[in-house]
């Protein structure tokens, strides 16, 4: 790559950076071939809504709309595109694994292989994890405290398509140069200029800094948002237990992501302008990086499993029927997990060689958090009892959840002992613990919420068969893909290896390779589920907008609900306001109607964030002309936005009295 | 007499036994007292923990399939949403546990802290006084180990030998990239990186031959950054060390410098001499002539506060 650039004329390089046709890797079948499938679907997706005129109406009602709702499924939708891409990676790396022994090298090469590892790592965590979960606040909060937007509607647009942005630098590093080889959390001195030149550890650099505005963003907007726009009578311990999740969550992406763009912002000094804090000279040390990142990388964990047991606590009381058992216990529990999520980061590092009492303390502060998140289990287990339990496809979830989640709580507190991480630390027992925690917990979380809260966003519910599909696979193919992990890290296998020399070992890996097809069979029922779903959506339809007898507001409205969320702010007198408006033969105001007061839709947020994405580009491949221009716009941008007064409107009384009269009308 | 209690003993036990059979589960096998004490370490905290994870698991298979609603026997309470009497078993079971288990962590972190010397060779034998540990100073490489035996004034490349029931002091430094020492039939791993030392203390109780690699992701030549560590008896290992001497040249500055270009999968090299103060110089990051070293910097720098445990 240096030797392609020196080759080209100073002029090439001024207007180019670093960007050369050798940046474009015609030469690999495995890439070029992915290239072509995505370039012909994406014309294919191009030429399709061209067809059906549908860019305006998305351009219009999506992509510029600042409503809350619209934006978290635009969140879920990049959560679905991503967890492809993940997973892409995921059975690539399976697979590879299960060839890769002994005088068989496999399909990847090394240098790929490392790509692959890194990128599924960053990929599921920033760009899959993080939107479903931001996505499903999105939705659901503002809906669950009566409000009608959030704090912040334009800010929130913003925020997604950063996030969005961030995402599409990242599959860009699929075509054009490379990605990071580096492992998800980037260490130096592996990834300073000097062991890394290319453009890879830049991608991830940029990639997660755009998106981290994204993320920062929106977790200021939703603390805001739930502390000043709750409906009156709503006292903070009358929130919903989902509500008060994504307020803990939020205050931990407030507090944690800023570190996140602080070590970033020092490594990239470190290889923008020679600055050595991370180097292994001039006084640089690596290890500084190593607890910056974890400081953050620890509460993010946390920030992506919270909202998750909200989601659960939601589930379980709805689907037996019953309030959540023990809610104020449920509430410290949450409150206490989220402070202690910031004393354990060390817990990562045992092995860098704190001292005993050091790693002692970090080790014991780990399990505590075991003690809040164990009665929150009791918790669920309790609600389940004396209750009349309906076996949807969400309580499917949250069974699976229980089961393997605990299994995954005790092997996190395991490699909390530090001489017992000492033998298991790196090693793909260590792979087993945290992909359980995060498919047992985070991912089977989101499809539960995703099966809970479909019909309140489309306005019928999803077929219940391909549902159960979905589970099963999932379920079991985890228990087959990463159970052998548990067993290959005591026999001692590291992770991150491109090849093996043990044949022992293969069969594991193969068996491994199997559960991630199963797994992806899990995917593919989720994905026929939503076309099955919408082909049948007539016979699965739910006009009452409450389909499962929820018990919090958001099932008071109409699916989907009106863009105005609620006519009138409700009024809570305690919590499971939904539930105890039921009781009280609540019935709907149908006069008095006022105009409503509501944000503009704005492009704003698309445009700023494609500038953004741009500047990351030109950082990337060095191309300062452009880096500079699209800065000076991005800036410039958002100045101009602050002069647009024209951003509000009311929706007039007869609109909001024609929408309701027609609920009515279906409600009777 | 076959108890239930015994016969529940037996049951787990050859359970137990049954799954590590047959295959090489070398964490949970190992042949170095300080790895046994982890395998034992790793077992009593599961045991612990299953106290409670068990019936939590049980419980949910349970209730579930109990209130499931088309059981019309079992009882109904939409309302009952607390207990004081069971919120506080739902916080003090756990809390028990974990004041058992942390107590655990406590005592066994300091005791198998890698920084400390040994004071047993294997259970109920102590370290007889007078010995001194064998020192090997370990420097991770790009992509490779080099090992310096300062009391046989040897080197070695990817290979590694140490007298059984003898303890062994590991001083581990890095010339680049982080990685991480770990030979696990030996005793649990430690980050080697460069410009600062790490320790371990560790014996191998069974002589053979076992498997060594770095366990932390260093870049494209990690994959065969393995070595073999021999476990020998006295006798072998001087043979070994004889054998070093008579096979291997001298590490020179030169030679290190060859040496310590990146390279991927490199034999097993042998050094009959080494250079006086190498493994301090590349500690220092002061091998070049002319090269000021981190410690004479620091001093210069901070007083005396350069060489802290841990650091």
């Amino acid at each position: 790559m240096s030797s392609a650039v020196q080759t080209y004329s100073d002029t090439t390089s001024a207007v180019f950076g670093r960007l050369t046709w050798d940046s474009f890797p015609l030469h690999d079948p495995i890439i070029l071939g992915t290239f072509v499938m995505v370039a012909v679907g994406g014309i294919a997706l191009v030429v399709a809504l061209t067809k059906y005129r549908v860019w305006g109406y998305l351009w219009k009602e999506w992509f510029t709309s600042i409503d809350h709702k619209r934006i978290g499924v635009m969140y879920m939708i990049l959560g679905i595109i991503m967890l492809l891409r993940g997973f892409a990676d995921a059975i690539m790396m399976r697979l590879h694994q299960a060839m890769a022994f002994g005088d068989a090298t496999g399909y990847l090469p090394p240098h790929h292989y490392d790509q692959i590892f890194t990128a599924h790592g960053v990929i599921m965590i920033f760009f899959v994890a993080m939107p479903f979960v931001v996505g499903l606040m999105n939705y659901i909060v503002p809906l669950q405290i009566g409000a009608r937007d959030v704090a912040f509607p334009f800010l929130n647009n913003f925020s997604f398509w950063m996030t969005a942005s961030g995402a599409v630098l990242i599959m860009l590093s699929l075509f054009v140069g490379e990605f990071a080889k580096s492992g998800w959390l980037a260490y130096p001195p592996l990834t300073g200029i000097l062991q890394s030149p290319g453009v890879g550890v830049d991608y991830y650099i940029w990639s997660l800094q755009i998106a981290g505005v994204g993320t920062l963003l929106s977790g200021v907007n939703f603390v805001v948002t739930i502390v000043k726009m709750r409906a009156p009578g709503m006292t903070l311990m009358k929130m919903p237990v989902f509500t008060w999740t994504a307020l803990c969550t939020n205050i931990l992406i407030v507090a944690a992501f800023p570190i996140l763009t602080a070590v970033l912002a020092l490594l990239s000094l470190d290889r923008y302008m020679d600055f050595n804090f991370f180097t292994n000279d001039l006084g640089g040390n690596a290890m500084m990086y190593v607890n910056l990142i974890w400081i953050w990388g620890h509460p993010e964990v946390y920030i992506l499993i919270l909202p998750i047991f909200g989601v659960f606590s939601e589930i379980v009381s709805t689907y037996s029927g019953k309030r959540l058992f023990g809610y104020s216990s449920m509430v410290y529990a949450t409150v206490v997990i989220t402070v202690l999520s910031y004393l354990v980061w060390l817990h990562h590092f045992f092995t860098m060689g704190s001292g005993a009492t050091v790693n002692s303390f970090f080790g014991i502060t780990t399990m505590i958090i075991s003690i809040p998140t164990g009665a929150k289990i009791f918790n669920w287990l309790f609600t389940m009892y004396r209750g009349r339990i309906q076996f949807d496809v969400p309580m499917l979830w949250t069974i699976g959840f229980m089961v393997t989640f605990v299994i995954g709580g005790m092997t996190g507190v395991l490699l909390a002992v530090p001489p017992a991480d000492f033998v298991l630390h790196n090693s793909l027992f260590l792979i087993a613990h945290f992909h359980n925690v995060i498919i047992g917990g985070v991912v089977f979380g989101v499809f539960a919420a995703i099966t809970y809260w479909y019909p309140k966003v489309t306005g019928y519910k999803l077929d219940p068969f391909w549902g159960k599909c979905s589970f099963w696979f999932w379920l079991i193919g985890f228990y087959v893909a990463f159970m052998p992990l548990y067993a290959l890290g005591l026999m001692g296998v590291t992770r991150r290896m491109s090849h093996f020399e043990d044949m022992s070992l293969q069969i594991w890996f193969q068996v491994a390779a199997f559960g991630a097809v199963l797994i992806g069979l899990g995917i593919l029922s989720f994905l026929i589920q939503l076309y099955v779903s919408y082909k049948k959506r007539d016979s699965l339809r739910d006009e009452t907008g409450d389909p499962w007898n929820g018990r919090t507001l958001e099932w008071s409205t109409s699916s989907p609900p009106p863009q105005y969320n609620f006519a009138f702010t409700p009024q809570v007198h305690e919590n499971d306001a939904w539930w105890q408006m039921k009781q009280h033969g609540f019935k709907p105001p149908q006069e008095g109607f006022l105009p409503i007061h509501m944000p503009k839709n704005t492009a704003a947020g698309m445009v700023l964030a494609g500038l953004a994405t741009v500047f990351g580009f030109a950082m990337i491949w060095y191309v300062w002309w452009l880096a500079a221009a699209s800065f000076a716009g991005l800036i410039l941008g958002a100045i101009i936005h602050t002069f647009n007064y024209k951003r509000d409107y009311y929706i007039p009384v007869e609109d909001v009295a024609a929408v309701e009269n027609r609920r009515a009308e279906v409600l009777a | 007499m076959a108890t239930p209690r015994t016969l529940c003993k037996t049951l787990l036990a050859s359970v137990l036994a049954l799954s590590l059979a047959g295959c090489n589960w070398v964490v949970m096998s190992p042949s170095g007292d300080v790895a046994s004490q982890q395998a034992d370490l790793i077992l009593w905290s599961t045991y612990l923990m299953l106290i409670i994870i068990v019936p939590v698991i049980v419980l949910t298979l349970l209730l579930a399939w109990r209130y499931r609603s088309s059981n019309k026997d079992a009882t109904y309470k939409p309302d009952w949403d607390h207990s004081t009497k069971l919120e506080l078993v739902i916080w003090a079971a756990p809390l028990a546990i974990i004041i058992a288990l942390g107590a655990l962590t406590w005592v066994s972190t300091h005791k198998l802290d890698p920084y400390r010397p040994l004071d047993r060779i294997e259970k109920g034998v102590p370290v007889p006084e007078g010995t001194e540990p064998l020192v090997v100073e370990v420097v991770a490489m790009d992509w490779k180990w080099l090992f310096f035996y300062p009391e046989q004034g040897i080197a070695t490349v990817n290979e590694l030998a140490a007298p059984v029931d003898r303890p062994i002091k590991f001083k581990i430094t890095a010339t680049t990239m982080m990685n991480s020492f770990y030979v696990p039939a030996l005793a649990g791993m430690i980050y080697a990186m460069g410009g600062m030392e790490t320790q371990l203390h560790a014996v191998i109780n069974e002589p053979g031959s076992y498997e060594g690699f770095s366990a932390n992701y260093s870049g494209e030549g990690f994959n065969k950054m393995r070595f073999e560590f021999l476990g020998e008896s006295e006798s072998d290992f001087e043979q070994w060390v004889a054998q070093v001497k008579a096979q291997g040249n001298p590490l020179s500055r030169d030679a290190y410098k060859a040496l310590e270009k990146p390279s991927i999968d490199d034999p097993v090299r042998y050094y009959s001499e080494v250079m006086p103060g190498l493994y301090d110089a590349i500690l220092n990051r002061c091998v070049d002539p002319g090269q000021v070293c981190m410690k004479d910097l620091m001093k210069s720098h901070h007083g005396h506060h350069g060489e802290e445990h841990g650091e």
